[in-house]
């Protein structure tokens, strides 16, 4: 079988080389911690703790605020300090919480102590919404909403999303080579929610060690398989983690399960092994320190609510004062101006670049060499988009598919000419997403 | 808090390290092996006439930049190109004077006053080709070999006579400077393949249609000589490789490409067979730019997992 993998897409540099050997450390955080009440797509959780109030490591803090939002839950024991809005990387101001760590780590009571064997469907859903999972890949879905599609007996697929193919990022890697049992465990949780489903690790061919050992492990397990994939930018963007799987495709008005598919990352799916077996509400994740700038890159198991100063604090600060700072990896990461803010549900790395190559490489004119269209996975012509873009021709841009854009970057990477393509279209496709929200 | 600032932006935050400049250049170079032919083939005049129109081309970006007090672009190297090709695409016996008017026309009138770089909407030098042909079609069309007037291989076939297919492909023929030779054409249009400037789609395809379509109607039959003087001859090989596939005046989807580059064939067929001239290329192409345009809006891709029928979709 060749392997497995979707048309278009970009090779950058990977630089996973600096952080891929290096093994998860535990890191205990400081006296301060911020709990940012949006951390997931959807309504913002409503607090209900007030300050003053003394709270638990796992204690719930701040409850869902919709059917699509999360609960939010301290990952420390201490008091509550302050409820203000505190910067944030990625949402800029967030109402949040501020809790003082009295470094005695009281555990509230688990979320789950009966074997998961025995729970039914909708216990479980319950029990991962409680623990406030949501897709920690960086979109920050609610996990148990896409877990509850309208007719779970057509999902055909529970997909892991192990390609990690944004560059820099070892978090998953590392994930899969330590605790590759939480993992499989957590999967055949996720599958026996759907009748008919089957359980696929999708991973890309750049990490044959994790390739080799899931393999090994799951090779006796009828209904999951690992699926190499062929290295490449997106992979794990989840239309194209689903071609590449199942051969399907889906379009922006679609979900994965209009597709059979469910795709979970896979820290999100060692979160829900954790809440259902080991009844944790998720308060803590694997985050990447990286990046030339960065003197002893690591990955850490944090408590959620650190913040990113304490992270490079840890990792023995910068080697030389970087130009640009990013959660998330290069291609779709957020940069931010201050690291003076907290890890959230979705951070997944902080990416540190000494030079940042974005004003070292001013815009030049469009040549229309279709670098940009052979680039893109939708198969969309970046061009005319981001010329439409640019002169404010919502039409054309919606005629040419605009809205199809996952904003993937792969065009802005690949142009020549340096032109803003990705970014001219996530602006347009804001300004007519939002027109039509208004109407 | 935190003082220090970092940048910020939208992602992506990196780049890839190709960039604008980079592929002029590497059109430079890919053209170099066909110039120096030219220069051995027909002597120092022909360096005279390309170092005219690349110098003229150059100095007219940067003047017209300069008094409109636009940022000056010629460290693009995109006029090198269009010069380059304006002498390829002359006689070397060419006035030096017309020469620069047609390096004038092309990078003023075409390129410039459109919008400058990727706004012209057919290629520069082609159409300071037609325009020099058109103004001078004596001066133009006034090809001599070895101190000796001559007609083109292709003239020369058209009028019946035979002409040796080695000659043609070593290029040992009069014409325009960069045109004769196939053999130093093919390499520069090797060094652009490899260094993926350009895909093979469009050349292929033109030339493959311009082939069946002069075995159906050339009058000739199933004659692989006569189809190999076609495929040599009349610039077909530079027009193919280098002008038929510039970026800005060809669709970028592919099956625009493949309709552009199927039209170019036909084109150049039918101006060739049924043509007064033996030649036909530039004006194929140029009318091809003009239809690039129509063409993409017509084979506007469909986007990943979208289905052409609405009611496939809804199901």
């Amino acid at each position: 079988m060749g392997l497995l993998t979707f048309k278009g897409g970009v090779h950058p540099y990977d630089g996973k080389e600096l952080s891929r050997d290096c093994a998860i450390e535990e890191l205990k955080p400081g006296s301060v911690l911020v709990f940012p009440l949006s951390q997931h797509i959807g309504a913002p959780a409503k607090p209900i703790v007030a300050v003053g109030d003394h709270v638990l490591a796992g204690q719930k803090i701040a409850e869902k605020g919709g059917f699509i939002s999360a609960n939010i839950h301290s990952s420390v024991s201490g008091t509550v300090k302050k409820i203000e809005p505190r910067l944030t990387a990625i949402n800029g101001l967030v109402n949040s919480i501020v809790i003082e760590n009295d470094g005695l780590y009281e555990c509230a009571g688990k979320l789950n102590d009966r074997p998961w064997n025995d729970l039914t469907r909708d216990e479980i859903i319950h029990i991962i919404d409680e623990a406030g999972i949501v897709g920690m890949g960086g979109a920050g879905f609610p996990a148990s909403v896409k877990l509850s599609p309208k007719d779970p007996d057509s999902i055909e697929y529970v997909i892991v999303n192990g390609a990690e193919c944004e560059p820099y990022l070892t978090s998953d890697y590392r994930r899969m080579l330590e605790a590759p049992d939480q993992l499989i465990e957590g999967l055949k949780i996720a599958v026996s929610l759907f009748k008919n489903a089957k359980g696929v690790i999708g991973i890309e061919d750049n990490k044959p060690e994790a390739i080799k050992l899931l393999t090994e492990k799951v090779k006796d397990i009828p209904n999951i398989e690992v699926a190499p994939l062929k290295t490449k930018y997106p992979q794990g963007g989840e239309r194209f983690l689903i071609k590449a799987i199942t051969g399907r495709k889906i379009n922006s008005k679609m979900l994965p399960s209009d597709a059979g598919c469910v795709v979970h990352n896979v820290d999100t799916i060692v979160s829900i092994y954790q809440a259902v077996v080991e009844g944790r509400p998720l308060t803590r994740r694997i985050v990447t320190v990286t990046g030339d700038a960065v003197k002893t890159p690591k990955n850490y198991y944090v408590y959620l609510g650190m913040s990113f100063k304490e992270l490079i604090e840890a990792a023995g600060g910068f080697d030389v004062q970087p130009e640009k700072v990013i959660s998330g990896g290069p291609m779709m990461g957020f940069s931010f101006y201050s690291l003076d803010v907290p890890l959230v549900k979705g951070s997944s790395s902080l990416l540190a670049y000494k030079k940042d190559n974005v004003p070292h490489t001013p815009e030049q004119a469009c040549i229309r060499c279709g670098r940009c269209a052979q680039a893109c996975p939708e198969g969309l012509m970046p061009m005319k988009l981001a010329a439409a873009a640019l002169r404010g021709d919502e039409e054309t841009f919606v005629k040419l598919g605009g809205l199809e854009c996952v904003e993937c970057g792969s065009c802005a990477y690949a142009c020549p000419s340096k032109r803003q393509v990705t970014q001219a279209c996530r602006t347009m496709k804001k300004i007519v997403l939002d027109k039509r929200r208004r109407k | 808090m935190d003082k220090i600032q970092y940048n910020v932006s939208s992602s992506p935050h990196v780049r890839d390290r190709s960039s604008t400049n980079r592929i002029m250049i590497d059109v430079c170079i890919a053209l170099l092996p066909a110039c120096a032919f030219g220069i051995y083939n027909f002597g120092i005049r022909a360096l005279w006439v390309l170092l005219a129109a690349v110098v003229t081309s150059v100095l007219s970006e940067f003047l017209y930049c300069k008094i409109l007090k636009k940022p000056i672009t010629i460290r693009d190297f995109s006029a090198v190109v269009t010069g380059l090709l304006i002498g390829m695409n002359m006689p070397h016996t060419m006035p030096i004077w017309m020469v620069c008017l047609g390096s004038i026309f092309a990078i003023i009138i075409v390129k410039q006053l459109f919008g400058g770089l990727g706004q012209n909407f057919m290629n520069p030098a082609l159409a300071a080709r037609c325009f020099l042909l058109i103004s001078f079609a004596g001066k133009m069309t006034a090809f001599t070999y070895d101190g000796i007037s001559s007609a083109t291989p292709l003239a020369v076939i058209k009028a019946g006579e035979t002409y040796d297919l080695l000659d043609m492909f070593i290029g040992r023929t009069g014409g325009v400077i960069g045109e004769t030779s196939v053999i130093a054409l093919l390499v520069g249009a090797s060094y652009l393949l490899i260094r993926r400037v350009i895909t093979p789609l469009i050349p292929l395809v033109y030339i493959g249609v311009f082939a069946v379509f002069t075995l159906l109607f050339g009058g000739h039959g199933f004659d692989m000589y006569y189809l190999g003087c076609q495929i040599c001859g009349g610039g077909l090989i530079l027009g193919a490789f280098f002008m038929a596939t510039d970026y800005v005046t060809s669709p970028v989807t592919f099956a625009g490409k493949m309709i552009y580059a199927a039209l170019l064939g036909i084109l150049t067929g039918v101006f060739r067979i049924f043509g007064s001239s033996a030649e036909g290329v530039s004006y194929a192409i140029i009318i091809g730019n003009c239809l690039v345009p129509l063409i993409e809006k017509f084979t506007i891709p469909r986007p990943f997992g979208v289905v052409k029928d609405k009611k496939e979709a809804s199901k």
